[in-house]
């Protein structure tokens, strides 16, 4: 069992460096690095939603609340290190408090949509009411409907005078999007994420053998709003502006779509989801044929109808039938390969 | 004195509003059990169907009451046969197609008309009380707002049709029971719900200007009144709104228009903490 | 005189003006095997309930071993080492046989070991041929074993059951009632149940429940020859 862990680290590593070597020569850098911090903010909602069973209308809130946090403190502080740090602990501070009460009041589906929802949108109103020179944290002005523009981006830790932009900024986000992808793995790996996967499928039963469900769901939580802070505090450095639109229901639209197109359950999907249908939409971008947005919708409308899974488990279990039926039937070796693993 | 009656008339314009954008909502989902996330959009589409019919020469109150309602239920049957209708019973799932209808027409309407803000000026001249400036179409919408409800509450308790949907909300199964198809009665329902809430959006379509992302700000506001009122139709829909409409207007008054918005949305996320089922559920059992 | 592992002292519990149980005084001594019986409604359920926590009740106390559990959560008190079996088996439908065990295992030991009482979990329910499927594609026999795994898997000193042998075969029955006998070795058990040929087969202390308040408690075989309990419980039968 340890061997396998092991290896699956391997291949992570392997897979993602020739893609993070590779893919500069597809797609311009600068491009690129928005598709990855799209794609860290995908694999968040999929870690809490697909594995945890968490549907969060509201991911947006920590990915804004980070950029945010971010870009207030790098006015603040003049360098971007802290900074980094208090964007991931910001949102996963208000995670947990946020999440400790809801799912201490036993508030599920619907209901944790309706909050998460209403919280994001009490960020956006708050954030668009700012623009008067009241509204100051430290030397930085919130700025209201026109963000937050000019604040200190990515340097060399210690060095505040080498800043990390185009090509590094790049490198930088996709080392990173690969940490935090083992992070997950080995998470999932490990007895809290199995746990989670158990509290997904059935809470009453995970409660009926000993397990806190109330605290393990805020913890699972956190963790996601801290990924999610990240890749806000990178987005932040990508735009070199902040603006209450992070805040907005299309955005938190838009994390679940990427999780639904990409799948559930895995770890790939999300990430794919987000970063190929972010690509598409820039390429959609350049045309005004057809609205944005009226695609965007059109495909959530169609995976929800014809693709509930998602393209990668569908894509797996595709290539899962042609392979099996080179080999022997599909259940003797499922039961086979499971005893095995 | 002046200062308390139109304190009073803007608290009670507030409740009014909420019943109506949430009511086409509120039927929807006390009947089939689905959270229609395109609702604010049904809204934006029945105000540019009013603002194109006026604009084409039609009497405003005609385009209002009766062509808005009428042309967006028509979308709404059609939404309800081409998607909706795959996904009864999976609630999330008809959340998230949706979400995806209201992008979609989001986008539709911006490629028809324009990310342009568009309006119409209501037809209802102002008046002063006292040293106050008062909307005298605020009066006109509290008025529709009293005769939906009125409405609402005799149809079902008043005709068969009521009965059959009182039933349906009791359980899904009962339509079949008493003989009718469950397909018809969901095609029904959706049907009259799109329908009010084309209404609502045509009836507000004179006080806002609207663009294709208009329906954002309605939904977030209908979801909660809805899910905080809980399972009792009318009554949840009255005492929700009238709760989330007294916070709104009393912050409002007292610090600023952003903050009775802000009050309003936490007001919220405290209640469903309190009272996770709906305010029905604790009160006004039983009821309507 | 045995230990007492579980007592209530007139355990309340009221939904709006229905009184589900009524004052109802129990205790159960360690190592014993129980059984609740009573018709519909008389309050078997809503007394199980309580005791694992998945109700609250309105009135009186509960305690386990001495600690007075009244008002906890189902989390903690299964933590003190009680195993429950609900009506509808609930079950990790998603997830494989090993894992539903496995996650019940690793609740009380750290990973070497909980790999170690599944694989001989599984060993002991011979469940071997199916561990590696998930559990909602198993027929309603085997996921009631399966239950009775992840019960059994955390050494539990008592165990509750809510209508184990319902909709199971005869053949299901019997291995059903060999694991309750084993669980019993180390355990208390209560069963809630209707069906008499299987509480016979079990010969056991049997408490008859009616109306939210406990009518006789004696063995099986007094009990099912009591007029009263033939009146209320059986019925016409008498």
């Amino acid at each position: 069992m340890r061997g396998n862990q092991w290896r699956e680290y391997l291949w992570i590593v392997a897979v993602g460096v020739a893609l993070i070597v590779a893919l500069p020569s597809a797609i311009d850098t600068y491009t690129l690095t928005v598709l990855l911090v799209y794609a860290m903010l995908g694999l968040s909602l999929g870690l809490i939603w697909g594995f945890g069973g968490i549907l969060c209308f509201g991911q947006a809130a920590f990915f804004g609340l980070g950029a945010y946090a971010y870009a207030i403190s790098a006015i603040n502080f003049g360098e971007s290190t802290i900074p980094m740090l208090i964007a991931i602990i910001v949102p996963a501070a208000f995670a947990a408090i946020l999440g400790a009460m809801m799912f201490y009041g036993r508030l599920a589906d619907v209901y944790l949509g309706v909050i998460t929802l209403v919280v994001t949108l009490i960020f956006y109103r708050f954030m668009n009411s700012t623009a008067g020179p009241e509204y100051m944290i430290g030397s930085a002005r919130l700025g209201g409907f026109n963000g937050i523009p000019g604040f200190q981006t990515l340097n060399v830790p210690g060095y505040p005078d080498f800043y990390v932009w185009g090509d590094s900024l790049y490198y930088v986000v996709a080392v990173a999007l690969l940490l935090v992808f083992l992070l997950v793995t080995w998470l999932l790996g490990s007895s809290f994420g199995r746990i989670a996967v158990g509290i997904r499928e059935s809470e009453t039963r995970m409660s009926l053998m000993g397990y806190d469900v109330r605290a393990r769901k805020t913890v699972l939580f956190t963790v996601g709003a801290a990924i999610a802070g990240l890749s806000g505090a990178f987005f932040a450095n990508w735009a070199e502006i902040v603006t209450p639109g992070l805040f907005s229901l299309p955005q938190s639209a838009e994390i679940i779509i990427w999780c639904i197109v990409g799948g559930l359950g895995t770890r790939i999907g999300p990430m794919v989801g987000a970063a190929g249908l972010s690509y598409l939409k820039f390429l959609l971008g350049q045309q005004s044929l057809v609205d944005n947005t009226l695609i965007t919708g059109l495909i959530l409308v169609l995976f929800v109808l014809f693709l509930p899974r998602g393209l990668v488990p569908a894509i797996v279990s595709v290539a899962g039938r042609v392979l099996t039926r080179r080999n022997r039937p599909s259940r003797r070796l499922r039961v086979r390969r499971a005893a095995n693993g | 004195m002046d200062l308390a009656a139109v304190i009073l008339v803007e608290i009670v314009y507030a409740i009014a509003s909420l019943v109506l954008i949430s009511a086409g909502l509120a039927i929807v989902f006390g009947m089939m059990k689905v959270i229609n996330l395109a609702h604010g959009e049904f809204m934006m589409l029945g105000g540019y169907v009013t603002i194109t019919a006026v604009k084409a020469g039609v009497n405003i109150f005609l385009a209002m009451i009766l062509i808005a309602p009428l042309v967006v239920g028509a979308i709404g049957l059609i939404v309800e046969r081409l998607v909706i209708r795959h996904l009864y019973g999976r609630l999330v799932d008809t959340m998230l197609a949706t979400w995806g209808l209201s992008l979609f027409f989001v986008g539709g309407v911006t490629m028809i008309f324009g990310n342009t803000t568009t309006g119409i000026s209501t037809p209802i001249p102002g008046f002063p009380i006292g040293g106050y400036q008062v909307n005298g179409y605020n009066f006109f919408i509290i008025l529709v707002s009293i005769i939906l409800v009125i409405a609402m509450y005799a149809v079902l308790k008043g005709t068969r049709i009521g009965l059959i949907a009182r039933g349906t909300m009791q359980r899904a199964d009962m339509a079949a029971a008493l003989g009718y198809s469950p397909d018809r009665v969901y095609m029904a329902t959706f049907f009259v719900g799109s329908a009010l809430s084309g209404l609502a959006g045509a009836v507000l379509a004179p006080l806002v200007g609207l663009v294709p992302s208009s329906g954002g700000a309605y939904i977030a506001k209908a979801f909660i009144t809805v899910i905080a009122g809980g399972p009792a139709l009318v009554a949840g829909l009255l005492s929700s709104a009238g709760f989330f409409g007294l916070v709104n207007q009393a912050f409002a008054f007292a610090l600023s228009p952003v903050v009775g918005e802000v009050a309003l949305l936490i007001s919220a996320v405290i209640l469903l903490r309190v009272l996770p089922q709906g305010i029905t559920t604790r009160f006004f059992r039983g009821r309507l | 005189m045995a230990e007492t592992v579980l007592e209530t002292e007139n355990l309340t519990m009221r939904f709006g003006g229905v009184v589900a149980a009524d004052n109802v005084s129990f205790r159960l001594a360690a190592r014993e095997l129980r059984c609740l019986i009573g018709p519909n409604g008389a309050g078997k359920s809503t007394f199980f309930k309580c005791i694992t926590g998945l109700l609250t009740p309105s009135d009186g106390r509960i305690f386990m071993r001495h600690e007075e559990t009244t008002g906890w959560h189902p989390h903690e008190i299964a933590s003190l080492g009680v195993g429950v079996k609900t009506q509808v088996p609930s079950v990790m439908d998603g997830l494989t046989v090993r894992e539903n065990i496995w996650l019940a295992a690793r609740r009380r030991h750290p990973v070497v070991e909980a790999n170690r009482k599944t694989a001989d979990m599984i060993e002991r329910l011979e469940l071997n041929a199916i561990a590696a499927a998930d559990v909602g594609r198993l027929a309603h026999g085997e996921r009631q074993q399966v239950e009775l795994g992840i019960v059994a898997v955390g050494d539990p000193w008592l165990v509750l059951l809510d209508e184990p042998a319902a909709g199971m075969s005869a053949g299901d029955v019997e291995r059903m009632v060999a694991i309750i006998r084993e669980l019993n070795r180390s355990a208390a058990v209560i069963i809630v149940e209707h069906d008499m040929q299987f509480i016979r087969s079990i010969a056991s202390t049997v408490t008859v429940f009616h109306q939210g308040s406990v009518l006789m408690e004696d063995h099986v075989d007094k009990v099912m020859s009591d007029e009263t309990v033939r009146r209320v419980y059986l019925g016409k039968k008498g």
